[in-house]
């Protein structure tokens, strides 16, 4: 088995990207820009909500409960979707789940080869003539996609055209990121950080409209034309699922555009790569989340597109129905309380959109498809902290993501615990033993045990410091330090420390607590 | 001067004697509505802010209380913790805990360190497996206060007597706001200064770029976050900007001075401790 998350292997550190992204004053405005109007959007549809917090309790609740007994329902789910005329594949890692899509493709194109010259062999010379048997199966190996983060964490695309089959992101945003040949930049709105005037240069070379105007109808219905034509002839959809009910074995998928609903309806093959996190018990369970996702990810009282869907029926929607289930590092989550609670992510982007960090570097800097504190947490553990080990560290801590987040996923509380996984494993190597920050906090853990040392350490700091003072400030500290000084203002260590001034104080109250200088105070 | 002895030392002399005669006079102050506060400054404070110290303990015994101060002192353990030391600050919080065992009220100039506290203090004291510890942590938490909330909720103190003739803009930090939920304390605090006219920050609630080592560690989105904070700050066009950390205030005071602004950073005890145009207490 071999986790992979996008194309975190070969990413930049964070503080290296970011400074790439912080370069970028383009790309800072749109990603302030559009945080900017989301968050606005959420809060309002936040505030007209009385049970907001209660929701929020409950999804936390219903997330909790069905992590806690993830095996029991996805093999529930699992059952229901069969009885329902579904077929569910269970895919370890990556590599697995692309493959298991390729081989649902390729036995579905091979049928349809077959059958077609079988038509052909039994077809009387007239219908051949008249066109009225397909005798030849010509079609391209095309498959059309929609709203599939995951399909982006095992890099789909990459090996479905290694496999010789064209897929078309249909979501309109999606779209824009592929044809870019760009990586997504937000967890809901992945060309967040294009503005219109970007989009209209690569709509005008890659869709061959050298006319294409910037107006906002003039870019959509540019996609339209060119989306329509796929939908209506590209037999193979490939989706993603919100959610997936154990009880009914429905998939649910809540989109803006309709484009997810057209892919999901109009081909004759459906494909849903659905984590195994995105399980939930019961059909009314999708209550609460129906509630708290378009509110939190986009501002909507309800998203424009819910579309449910239970196995196939005949005559409606596509003729076969497969779901893989995606581990790929999912369950080596479960048996800490603490890191199962990242998979409850209903994958809103609130967080991206509260993140003041975020807000500086847009999500590339996170090296990840998933991006954002909640990237942060989610990107690193699925790999057990082989990849993306600088994101714990891309936070201060501030708790804004804590703060929206629907399923109230503790985020701050879980970049620590990853901080302390990332410490621990690094002690266990001789480098980390002697890495500098190690051994600093090492030594004033152990000045800090002790006032005694403490004192010499306050007295060494400020006859140490005046090699830097220069006109009243600390300027170029050597070190980690150095990274304050370059760019912000230091004051030194003051001649005299609080416990210095404490000794010579003499309390204006006396002792027993009859204060003889009492000011006159209300309370 | 049994007032600056402190709780530590007492406790390790194991005297009964100290202990009956403290807490006789505790009962004595509480008659007159009076609480023993036993000040925790932060490492940080002592060491680059002492006029903070300086600050809460003269706010507080003008308001008749008494302050003692633990010699024996140092860190919470929050620097460690929070950049993963999670091992290595353990012992740092033993000790704290142990330290102010006794004490009636416990006041810390620095939310950040009461949010340690109240955030992760039981946590690690219930990992540890230790039933002793975790008792005394669970016995100690409701006795630490941040400063304004020891002054508007446990002394129920708004008007503290002060004067600061001053335009003040109030940072709220992220701790004071997200975990401690200090709410308008410090507003209120704040608007029962004579002369003060306090100004709202836009965007108040947008963290200032400090986050503790991520300072240095992210420097330059900390810096980036910064510029964005000290855009607002200018936006109001205050002298002094206050908030309940000194760290954010180090942080902002890095950009202000460093931009050559002439917006000055202090801390909400400061402001507190002015009487008339003296703003700050002596040492400082």
């Amino acid at each position: 088995m071999k986790v992979m998350v996008g194309k975190t292997a070969q990413a930049p550190e964070f503080p290296a990207a970011a400074r790439f992204a912080l370069a970028n004053g383009q790309l800072r405005a749109n990603v302030h820009n559009a945080t900017g109007i989301i968050r606005a959007k959420r809060a309002l549809r936040v505030e007209e909500m009385p049970d907001w917090q209660q929701l929020r309790q409950a999804a936390s609740d219903i997330k909790a409960h069905t992590l806690r007994h993830l095996d029991h329902y996805l093999v529930q789910f699992e059952r229901n979707c069969t009885k329902a005329g579904g077929r569910v594949h269970w895919a370890r890692d990556a590599a697995e789940a692309n493959a298991i899509a390729i081989e649902i493709i390729r036995a579905y194109r091979v049928d349809k080869a077959e059958k077609a010259a079988e038509a052909a062999a039994e077809a009387s010379a007239r219908d051949k003539i008249e066109g009225k048997v397909q005798t030849s199966f010509e079609d391209k190996a095309e498959v059309i996609k929609v709203k599939t983060m995951t399909s982006d964490e095992v890099q789909m695309n990459a090996a479905l055209e290694a496999a010789g089959i064209t897929p078309y992101e249909t979501d309109l945003a999606d779209m824009i990121v592929q044809m870019g040949n760009d990586e997504p930049s937000h967890i809901v709105v992945p060309a967040l950080h294009r503005n219109r005037f970007e989009v209209r240069e690569i709509f005008r070379e890659k869709m061959g409209l050298p006319e294409l105007g910037d107006e906002p109808t003039d870019l959509t219905d540019a996609a339209r034309n060119y989306l329509r034509e796929k939908f209506l002839r590209v037999k193979i959809g490939v989706s993603g699922a919100n959610f997936a009910v154990a009880e009914t074995g429905a998939v649910c998928v809540v989109e803006s555009e309709g484009n997810g609903r057209m892919c999901v309806t109009l081909p004759e093959v459906l494909i849903s790569l659905v984590g195994i996190e995105k399980v939930i018990p019961k059909f009314e369970d999708l209550e609460v989340f129906l509630q708290l996702l378009p509110r939190s990810a986009t501002g909507e009282r309800m998203n424009p597109y819910n579309s449910l869907w239970t196995g196939v029926a005949p005559g409606d929607g596509p003729k076969a129905f497969h779901v893989i289930l995606l581990d790929n590092g999912r369950t080596a989550l479960m048996g800490d309380e603490r890191e199962r609670e990242t998979l409850a992510c209903i994958k809103c982007g609130a967080c991206l959109n509260a993140c003041p960090v975020y807000h500086e570097t847009g999500g590339h800097a996170y090296g990840s498809i998933y991006s954002g504190p909640i990237g942060a947490i989610l990107s690193p553990q699925l790999q057990s902290l082989e990849h993306s080990r600088s994101l714990p560290y891309a936070s201060t801590l501030c708790g804004a993501c804590y703060e929206v987040c629907p399923v109230k996923i503790n985020i701050p509380e879980t970049l620590i615990h990853l901080r302390g996984k990332i410490v621990r494993q690094d002690q266990r190597k001789l480098l980390g033993i002697v890495a500098p920050e190690n051994l600093a906090m090492k030594l004033m853990a152990r000045i800090f045990m002790s006032h005694g040392r403490y004192e010499t350490a306050q007295r060494l700091a400020r006859m140490g410091q005046t090699i830097f003072e220069r006109k009243g400030q600390l300027e170029d500290l050597p070190g980690l330090a150095g990274a304050w000084t370059r760019s912000r203002a230091l004051r030194p260590v003051p001649q005299q420390f609080f416990r210095d001034w404490w000794r010579t104080h003499t309390p204006d109250v006396a002792p027993d607590g009859g204060g003889p200088k009492r000011l006159e105070v209300q309370a | 001067m049994g007032i600056r002895r402190s709780d530590f030392g007492a406790a390790k002399s194991g005297l009964p004697i100290d202990w009956i005669s403290r807490r006789e006079s505790d009962r004595v102050r509480a008659r007159r509505g009076q609480v023993r506060i036993s000040l925790f400054v932060a490492c940080y404070n002592d060491t680059l802010f002492p006029e903070t110290g300086i600050a809460v303990t003269r706010v507080l015994e003008r308001l008749g209380q008494t302050v003692e101060f633990p010699m024996e002192q140092t860190c919470c353990g929050q620097m460690h913790y929070n950049t993963g030391y999670q091992g290595e600050a353990v012992p740092l919080v033993r000790r704290f805990v142990k330290m102010f065992a006794d004490a009636e009220a416990v006041c810390v100039p620095s939310a950040s360190c009461v949010a340690m506290m109240r955030e992760h203090y039981e946590f690690m004291a219930a990992k540890e497996k230790d039933a002793g510890f975790l008792a005394e942590v669970r016995s100690l938490l409701p006795r630490v206060f941040e400063f304004s909330e020891l002054l508007v909720k446990r002394l129920g103190m708004v008007d503290v007597g002060a004067s600061f003739p001053h335009k003040v803009t109030y940072h709220p930090s992220c701790h004071s706001l997200r975990m401690l939920h200090v709410g308008d304390a410090p507003v209120r605090l704040l608007r029962a200064v004579r002369g003060l006219s306090l100004v709202e920050l836009p965007n108040e609630e947008q963290c200032c770029g400090f986050g503790g080592t991520f300072a240095v560690k992210n420097a330059d989105v900390s810096v980036a976050m910064l510029a964005g904070k000290n855009r607002d700050v200018a936006e109001t066009g205050a002298e002094v900007v206050t908030a309940l950390d000194n760290s954010c205030l180090m942080q902002i005071y890095g950009g202000l001075q460093r931009a050559g602004s002439p917006v000055r950073t202090m801390h909400l005890a400061e402001i507190l401790a002015s009487l008339d145009e003296t703003e700050t207490g002596d040492g400082a």
